[in-house]
């Protein structure tokens, strides 16, 4: 066992790996921040812009897994078999989230057109106050006490 | 690559030992995480399906832009979970060091870079803990919302409960992580991976601290970033 193990873990690229992988996902987070800082600025109306930006995020998201499950945790060097016995079932997961997300989208759009209550409290704007928020700030640390004793 | 040279000379399984060329425990590791993967994927997958399914959601940036010791009121978003994301990403890369020198059966190696991973683990924790501490004194709780919608609406407490049990169930992984690597760092301080002859111990605890930090990448980009 140790034989084949040992052989098997060899595999790797080693130190050099390790920091080429470490500078790709630092590079990676880097530009996932910088999309974030840009973001702030867009205001929400330009729902197309917000979008894209967001969808590029998960692209870097996803190769970031990557980086992180293939070298980090090794499984791009490993036996083929082992490989598909692990990706192969999360493949469940782009099922999963197209019929989930595409159902809570269709939710929304249901309630918006038959359910006018919905859609009036989601367009009423609340006053921001700093004052509203100080006095919650003061009831959410009544409430903790009371929880407390 | 020169991974040719060293890889397994069969590429599927013909029979025999060790089906997949690597031994039982790491296995059993991998399907443990692949379970764990699903129980996060239902997680924020619950979270985009509530979130798509509401016409408002509060802007992350409004949420998250304070910092320890800085003054009230500063607006510093994305900064403080930068920072914690750049903890675990570290972190991650000493326990691949850490693993490497297991390899290598380097014991010097192991532990000191067993040490600096759990350092980044507790590092990342005292982050979190803060982080929570913050929002609760902002009145933020499971239950409770104080922030509105990004388009000045008023918000649902779906935001608060999804990043309090999402970020919570990450911080309990983080936390055993911690205890694992603890474990790991006094077996081989003890020289029980000496005796054994080989350290394939730590690349089972490496596989889970990564897969914490995996998780952190989902966690970040769905809460912290979109």
């Amino acid at each position: 066992m140790s034989h084949t193990a040992e052989h098997n873990e060899h595999a790797g690229g080693g130190t050099k790996e390790i920091i080429r992988i470490t500078v790709i996902l630092t590079v990676l987070t880097i530009i996932e921040l910088i999309i974030g800082f840009w973001m702030i600025d867009i205001p929400l109306s330009s729902v197309g812009v917000r979008l894209a930006l967001k969808g590029t995020i998960v692209i870097l998201m996803m190769a970031k897994a990557f980086y992180i499950v293939a070298y980090f945790m090794h499984l791009k060097h490993e036996m083929k078999n082992l490989i598909m016995t692990i990706v192969v079932p999360l493949a469940l997961f782009i099922w999963f989230i197209i019929a989930f997300l595409y159902d809570g989208n269709s939710f929304k759009n249901l309630r918006n057109t038959y359910d006018p209550y919905f859609k009036e409290q989601s367009t009423i704007k609340v006053e921001k106050k700093e004052h509203g928020a100080a006095e919650k700030h003061e009831g959410a640390k009544e409430e903790g006490k009371k929880a407390s004793h | 690559m020169a991974t040719t040279a060293t890889a397994p000379t069969t590429k599927s399984w013909g029979g025999g030992k060790s089906p997949f060329n690597v031994e039982y425990g790491k296995v059993m590791m991998w399907y443990f995480l692949m379970s764990d993967a699903f129980t996060f994927g239902a997680f924020l997958i619950s979270y985009g399906t509530i979130r798509f399914s509401t016409n408002g959601w509060p802007d992350p940036n409004e949420v998250f832009k304070s910092f320890p010791f800085a003054p009230e009121g500063m607006n510093a978003p994305l900064v403080f979970v930068s920072i914690m994301t750049f903890i675990l990403i570290i972190s991650s890369v000493t326990m691949v060091l850490a693993v490497q020198a297991g390899h290598n059966m380097d014991k010097k190696g192991v532990v000191k870079n067993l040490i600096w991973t759990i350092i980044g683990g507790i590092a990342f924790l005292s982050c979190q803990a803060w982080e929570w501490n913050h929002l609760h004194h902002e009145g933020a709780w499971w239950g409770s919302n104080p922030f509105l919608n990004h388009d000045g609406t008023a918000s649902s407490t779906n935001f608060t409960n999804y990043f309090f049990t999402i970020t919570g169930f990450h911080g309990f992984h983080v936390f055993s992580g911690v205890i694992i690597n603890i474990i790991m760092l006094i077996m081989a301080m003890t020289n029980k991976f000496e005796e054994r002859g080989h350290y394939l111990m730590i690349e089972k605890a490496g596989l889970y601290w990564h897969f914490v930090d995996l998780v952190w990448v989902f966690v970040f980009t769905c809460f912290y970033l979109i």
